[in-house]
């Protein structure tokens, strides 16, 4: 299978010392057609910059310094302004984590999401309207005839997400970036969107790049992961392989500490320390800080990646060594 | 081309432009159920300013002749709208209290005792007639000023805000320079400048005006172009142009619902002040009022004058900002009340 969309070394800066902070640094993956990735990682690692960098929506002053992010058989980087302003919501479309923003609150939704549908198809008004109808009734949006007229601040949370959802589908996009689609929403309506959108994306057959720090979610939905750390990816792999056999350390650190797997009356197991700022992201590995495994390697180099068969894939040194003293025996 | 055929013209305009509006406006429900909220809880003010637009469009539409002149001779070759014909030969010769039956101040006796509602000035003329005559005078003040002043503060508000950087720098140059100067004499100069026609006080006016909203609109558009729903319409392949039309314009629309009606009243009232000082406009109520000013000591007072400009521009004023504020109640969805 080809990759529907495919990222190398793709490094996005900050003004700061030096050429500036690589708050992503060197990313590399890629997505099949039809397949669902989910990007992992704490708050600040550089998820959603990550997304923002594949819609060249980068907020200023960010930039993206170096890297390529091929779509399909295009060139997302190279692309001209205008080309880029097709390519969104089009090829590629996203949804936000704020549903209570997300939206314009003096327009109808039903007029923001025929908007959407004109604004890259040449539909008159009344098509349009219908489409809005049925992509309501697709994304399970009760009574849809009437909210089509509702103001945002009529319409519930996951009403709202459910619009914004109706609106990335409008155009048919073989990708959709869901920037932590669920993190606003309490835990009934998250169960419900999460259906929702394995549902769609099975009917559809899109790709979908899914980006949350809620392992449940990922666990639900996702065919492959990469978890990413201080800007960089350190494990990716399909999600048999990050579930149950992790590797690098800080996957296992954030497994242990999912409180689906607590054990009743015991300390949920917790990764020591907090992330570190860009500014003082320490040389070698970024995890070494923090890491329980750390040896002196971790501190010197930037750790390599290692294949581990299947597209499993892992930065880290102590993985490196062990599987090279492996292959020796 | 004459004046009065302008005239004419401008009102052709806007009856059909109104005729289109309401035409439009008809079938989205957004504005037949704005106005009528508006009609039921401000039922009085909006039949006030109805009034006043009334005055104002029968004192537009003039034509030559058809009059009965007398001796006049000048009159017979100058355009009269409607009102000054409903008015017409109503001049005195002399001073009177309203409803005098008897001349004031020793003049000659009243052609038409007790006719005059108000009174008359000190050159004789009917004073309901001026206070009417003033409507057209302060409705083309505040409605032409601020049809100067808004676009131009948005324009400039709007593009400072959204794009930043050396845009904003430029804009916000021109802001602090202008609001450096003293409103006042800035006024002066620009109509010595100008000239001291009712176009030439409008734009000195628009001038002057535009600075404070234009701050407020490049703060709102700051704020605007953070939210989510920006970035989301950026993720949708929206182009710039199109967010600030679909998404930062209409996020103004209720600042500038407001700000026209504060400044329409306001600009009314600066007129009045510009009068004082001498430059105001030809016909206005400030100018009334002006001269007015020196008839107050005169024994017996002479107060028709006063109290009826006065009282003109105050109703004025008083009703479009009844109408203002109940527009910001309906028109603003973050005051939306619950109306279905």
């Amino acid at each position: 299978m080809t990759a529907l969309l495919e990222v190398k070394g793709l490094t996005a800066r900050f003004p700061g010392p030096g050429e500036g902070l690589p708050i992503v640094d060197g990313v590399d993956f890629h997505i099949d057609s039809g397949e669902v990735l989910a990007l992992v990682g704490e708050s600040g690692c550089g998820k959603s910059m990550t997304a923002l960098s594949l819609m060249r929506l980068l907020p200023k002053p960010g930039r993206i310094a170096s890297g390529r992010v091929r779509l399909g058989d295009e060139e997302v980087l190279s692309m001209s302004v205008n080309a880029m302003r097709r390519v969104r919501g089009h090829r590629m479309a996203m949804i936000f984590q704020e549903p209570m923003t997300s939206l314009n609150p003096v327009v109808r939704v039903g007029k923001q999401v025929m908007e959407a549908i004109r604004l890259h198809e040449d539909v008159s008004r009344s098509a349009a309207r219908l489409r809005s109808l049925e992509l309501f009734s697709e994304v399970g949006i009760p009574d849809p005839e009437a909210r089509l007229d509702a103001y945002p601040h009529q319409l519930s949370g996951g009403l709202k997400q459910r619009v914004m959802i109706a609106m990335a589908l409008s155009t048919r996009p073989e990708l959709l970036i869901a920037d932590e689609p669920t993190t606003a929403l309490d835990v009934t309506i998250q169960a419900q969107i999460v259906r929702l959108l394995r549902d769609l994306q099975r009917d559809r057959g899109m790709s979908i790049l899914l980006i949350t720090h809620d392992l449940g979610v990922v666990n639900e939905l996702s065919d492959r992961v990469a978890v990413m750390y201080a800007g960089r990816i350190v494990e990716t792999g399909s999600r048999q392989d990050i579930f149950k056999r992790p590797r690098h350390p800080y996957t296992r650190g954030l497994l242990r500490s999912n409180p689906a797997l607590a054990v009743p009356g015991e300390r949920l197991p917790e990764i020591q320390g907090v992330v570190p700022s860009p500014v003082e992201w320490p040389q070698g590995c970024r995890f070494s800080t923090r890491c329980s495994e750390v040896f002196e390697p971790c501190r010197i180099d930037v750790p390599q990646t290692t294949n581990l068969g299947e597209g499993h894939r892992c930065d880290c040194h102590g993985v490196t060594s062990s599987t090279n003293s492996g292959d020796g025996a | 081309m004459a004046d009065w055929v302008w005239s004419n013209v401008v009102v052709a305009l806007l009856l059909m432009g109104t005729g289109g509006v309401v035409f439009y406006a008809r079938r989205s429900r957004m504005w037949t159920e704005t106005f009528s909220d508006l009609w039921r809880r401000r039922r009085f003010a909006v039949l006030v300013i109805g009034f006043y637009v009334l005055v104002a469009l029968l004192d537009s539409v003039a034509w030559v002749g058809g009059m009965d002149q007398g001796e006049d001779t000048v009159a017979r070759y100058e355009a009269q709208s409607i009102l000054d014909r409903l008015f017409a030969g109503s001049q005195e010769r002399s001073y009177s209290a309203p409803f005098a039956d008897v001349e004031f101040y020793g003049g000659a006796p009243l052609t038409h005792p007790g006719a005059h509602i108000l009174g008359t000035d000190l050159i004789g003329r009917d004073v309901l007639y001026l206070s009417l005559k003033g409507a057209r005078v302060a409705l083309l003040i505040g409605g032409l000023t601020s049809l100067l002043a808004i676009p131009l503060a948005l324009l400039f508000g709007i593009s400072a805000g959204y794009f930043g950087g050396r845009i904003d720098d430029v804009v916000f140059f021109v802001m602090s320079t202008l609001a450096s100067m003293p409103g006042l004499l800035l006024l002066i100069a620009l109509i010595m400048v100008l000239g001291k026609s009712t176009v030439a006080v409008c734009f000195a006016l628009a001038i002057t005006g535009w600075v404070g909203f234009c701050r407020v609109v490049r703060g709102e558009t700051f704020k605007l172009r953070e939210l989510e729903y920006v970035s989301a319409a950026r993720a949708l392949g929206v182009s710039e142009f199109g967010i600030i039309v679909r998404h930062i314009l209409p996020n103004l629309m209720h600042l500038v619902i407001i700000t026209f009606v504060l400044m329409f009243s306001g600009l009314v009232l600066s007129e009045a002040i510009l009068s004082w000082l001498g430059i105001g406009v030809d016909g206005s109520w400030g100018q009334m009022i002006d001269q007015a000013r020196n008839e107050l000591s005169r024994d017996p007072i002479v107060w028709w004058n006063i109290v009826s400009a006065g009282l003109a521009l105050f109703g004025l004023i008083l009703a479009v900002n009844f109408v203002g504020d109940a527009l910001r109640d309906t028109l603003d969805p973050r005051t939306l009340r619950e109306t279905e």
